[in-house]
């Protein structure tokens, strides 16, 4: 709406002295009115204008959440026209625009989980959008490719973390393009922590899982064959290296014996060790806007989250293959849609290879339902069949 | 929720944390490391609020480091211990406050080892032992009990194993490991990771 109102303004402007008003800009009454109400000779009262987006953009980040109710609808709505159909406008800013705080903290209304296994990391989520207890979409795009190598699940607001992974999306390219390397997942999230970091104690939600492949040291764009070329002997080494750091993964960080030596190493050594491991290899970290930065093994986030857990508890482990990993993940989100209301309709899948990511196609879960359905009344009968054999 | 413990001998400073970061009700993480080194033989252990742990231990993590590069030589974990309470103390009452709890741990070559408790209202005390978290409710007592300034290696060990047998034991919360360390004269060492197995 700013951009519409200054550019018509600008052409009003130019028209000078005309009496007509060609460009009434559509839609926002108090501009319309504005602009057949002054003369155009008292340039100044024009420009004194109440253009609610740039006030928006002039006050600090830490603002945010304490934006009145005036300003806040009517930058929402002057918002909309540029949100992508796909994204939802955010229902957050409805309630935050009583200016009272909300009764309850809002769960991230979703279920996404990504895990690394022995084939790359696999990514997984459904795709309800919900927004106050209705379902705004059905059929959202919750994990965003941010790159070749790295994509990222989204949680929290939708118009927030869709604007925070182009915003990571773009800083990436800008180092890739200053360094000629990718940069890590591990610096991908620490970049996105600090990015949000000023933002922290206001409305601001996003919880992002990143999931990636990083590449060898030496990179420049020429894709992975030079990491690959090292790659056999250095990759074998690495999936080595963390299957034995799977193995101690519940006993110890210091005592990272995970390169098979039993001497105690010192903490300065452990780190460097540590780094010099992941320096290639699948990587996955969960980022949130209150500051936590996790690196792991398994993450599940969103209101269907626990149960997606005690799923992937179960069945998930470092040996996995990539089609018992792609079950367990799809079995996983679709009990957690069964249970959860804020998550549901279908499942995406990604897997990060070396080679970089693939798409599953978009599988239904109203399908997996009902199939699941006639297989209980199958065994129910089945049981009968049996009690009444007896 | 997490729990942080130190305790001082006669020339070492024994610490430990847990290792669960949470969110809510799940365990996101069951090996997460809550020490940050601040220098070859001062540790800094940070609990609170979930993003301004990281911030700040880093924050005062790479200032230490510039001190030693500009300067050529450490600062000691007295005056680390203050420069991070004045920092604490700087953004107390600010928009932004830091609401963090810590325990800085340090071996100096002219003073000895040293323990110092702070906390998110910027309060700095150096104390022979000392609690961070819901346990130190439960374990305080305990250290009072038991505590010699002249324990030995060993000895401090097996206080601090007293104390989180009474967390399994009394705390409702399930902490499930630890991670141990040790500075002395000759810098940080690792020890074995205290899990708590089924008994």
């Amino acid at each position: 709406m700013a951009l519409q109102d200054i550019c018509n303004f600008q052409s009003v402007f130019e028209d000078s002295l005309t009496t007509e008003y060609p460009a009434v800009p559509h839609g926002k009454k108090i501009a319309s009115n504005y602009v057949s109400g002054l003369p155009f000779s008292n340039n100044k009262s024009l420009f004194h204008f109440y253009i609610p987006v740039a006030e928006y953009l002039d006050e600090s980040p830490i603002q945010f959440g304490q934006i009145s109710t005036v300003q806040n609808c009517s930058a929402d709505s002057s918002e909309d026209p540029f949100l992508t159909s796909s994204t939802l406008p955010t229902c957050l800013p409805f309630a935050s625009s009583q200016s009272v705080p909300l009764p309850f903290p809002m769960a991230h209304g979703t279920t996404t989980l990504a895990f690394m296994f022995q084939g790359g990391v696999l990514a997984a989520a459904d795709t309800r959008s919900s927004c106050s207890g209705l379902v705004a979409c059905p059929a959202s795009q919750k994990i965003l490719p941010i790159h070749s190598h790295l994509v990222g699940l989204t949680s929290g607001t939708s118009a927030d973390c869709a604007l925070w992974k182009r915003i990571l999306a773009r800083e990436l390219r800008l180092y890739q393009l200053r360094h000629g390397r990718r940069l890590s997942t591990s610096g991908a999230a620490k970049l996105l922590s600090h990015m949000l970091h000023p933002f922290k104690g206001t409305e601001l939600c996003v919880a992002a899982t990143l999931c990636g492949w990083d590449g060898g040291e030496v990179d420049d764009g020429c894709d992975y064959h030079g990491g690959t070329e090292t790659g056999p002997g250095s990759h074998g080494e690495t999936t080595k290296n963390q299957m034995t750091e799977q193995k101690n993964f519940v006993d110890s960080t210091n005592a990272k014996v995970s390169l098979a030596k039993d001497e105690r190493f010192s903490f300065s050594e452990q780190c460097f060790i540590r780094k010099k491991m992941n320096l290639s290899g699948p990587s996955l970290f969960y980022v949130c806007s209150d500051g936590t930065r996790l690196r792991g093994m398994l993450f599940s986030v969103g209101s269907g989250s626990p149960y997606a857990y005690s799923i992937l508890d179960q069945g998930v482990h470092w040996g996995l293959t990539v089609d018992e990993a792609k079950s367990i993940a799809r079995e996983a989100v679709y009990r957690a849609t069964y249970r959860d209301a804020y998550s549901g309709n279908c499942v995406d899948m990604y897997h990060i290879t070396s080679k970089g990511w693939t798409r599953r196609n978009r599988e239904d879960l109203k399908e997996e339902y009902y199939r699941e359905k006639q297989r209980r009344k199958h065994e129910k009968t089945e049981r009968r069949d049996v009690t009444f054999s007896d | 929720m997490e729990y942080l413990i130190g305790i001082q001998g006669q020339d070492f400073v024994l610490v430990a944390a847990d290792n669960v970061a949470a969110s809510s009700i799940i365990q996101m993480k069951h090996d997460y490391d809550k020490m940050f080194k601040l220098s070859e033989k001062i540790l800094l252990l940070c609990v609170g609020e979930a993003g301004d742990t990281v911030q700040f231990a880093e924050y005062i993590q790479k200032n230490v480091q510039l001190y030693k590069m500009r300067n050529g030589y450490e600062l000691s974990p007295a005056a680390a211990a203050n420069f991070t309470r004045k920092n604490l103390a700087d953004y107390l009452r600010s928009r932004t406050p830091y609401h963090v709890n810590l325990l800085l741990a340090g071996y100096d070559d002219t003073d000895g080892p040293g323990l110092y408790y702070m906390d998110h209202l910027s309060s700095l005390a150096k104390a022979p032992f000392a609690a961070h978290g819901y346990g130190a409710y439960l374990t305080l007592s305990i250290l009072d009990r038991y505590y010699r300034p002249d324990l030995s290696r060993d000895e401090a060990v097996d206080l601090l194993k007293k104390c989180v047998e009474e967390l399994k034991k009394r705390f409702i919360l399930n902490l499930p490991s630890f991670t141990v360390r040790l500075i002395d004269k000759e810098g940080i060492h690792d020890l074995e990771k205290l899990t708590l197995g089924a008994k």
